[in-house]
């Protein structure tokens, strides 16, 4: 099962300059640790240190964001397409801190 | 920016400009992209991720590039907070500040603009020209 991960402009110094990525995977989970098996540089990018999706990284499936989906578990088939993007998020000094 | 800035109040007001490049590559900003804050907060902001996706691949398929990531401060100076030198993942564009602060104005009393590259987590102000 092949699916296409889209780079962004911004990780692609981290792929070599590819803008597409192929890699096998059942599930987004799967899908993204080969992705990162491949191009080690993006893993901080998109996993916690304990494996779990990072905050602050937009994952899309066909154009859904998999945190309306079900995160790294979500299914993947064949002539699907995942985007990676780093989320724009931030504000004030607060109390509150965002990880 | 400012009027979106100040039409978004008391939440923090957020957007994108697109460029010819990015920012750091020497890339001429082309338009301003006002988007939705999904957090809806007065301290914290977070672009509509669905906003973003469409944002970045059409300026992907266009040829065109994240150049710069906006928001506003409303009660705080238009400088970078741990939160958003934490969060920031485009070290290639430039991060603009709009400050709704009193003490923050630009000349002509309009809220102050700074911007600001972040790189690991580190933010170094550039000088900004401003024209109208």
């Amino acid at each position: 099962m092949s699916i296409s991960v889209r780079i962004p402009p911004v990780l692609r110094t981290q792929t070599g300059g590819a803008k597409l990525v192929s890699v096998d995977g059942a599930s987004l989970g799967a899908v993204l640790t080969a992705l990162t098996a491949a191009h080690p540089d993006l893993r901080e990018q998109i996993f916690e240190a304990d494996g779990t999706l990072r905050r602050w990284v937009n994952v899309y499936v066909d154009g859904a964001d998999v945190r309306h989906l079900a995160g790294l578990e979500t299914p993947t088939q064949d002539g699907i397409e995942v985007v990676i993007l780093p989320a724009m998020a931030g504000g004030a000094p607060s109390l509150f801190r965002l990880r | 920016m400012r009027a979106y800035a100040r039409a978004e109040a008391p939440r923090e007001a957020c957007g994108i400009i697109i460029g010819s490049a990015p920012a750091a590559s020497g890339g001429v900003p082309l338009r301003w992209i006002p988007t939705t804050n999904v957090l809806a907060s007065s301290t914290l902001y977070e672009i509509d991720s669905a906003q973003l996706l469409r944002i970045s691949i059409d300026a992907d398929d266009a040829g065109e590039f994240i150049w710069g990531i906006v928001h506003s401060h409303v009660a705080s100076p238009a400088v970078p907070s741990i939160t958003d030198t934490s969060v920031a993942g485009y070290p290639d564009a430039l991060y603009l500040l709009v400050s709704l602060s009193p003490s923050q104005t630009a000349p002509g009393g309009e809220p102050g603009i700074r911007a600001w590259w972040i790189v690991d987590r580190s933010a170094t102000e550039v000088r900004l020209h401003l024209q109208r």
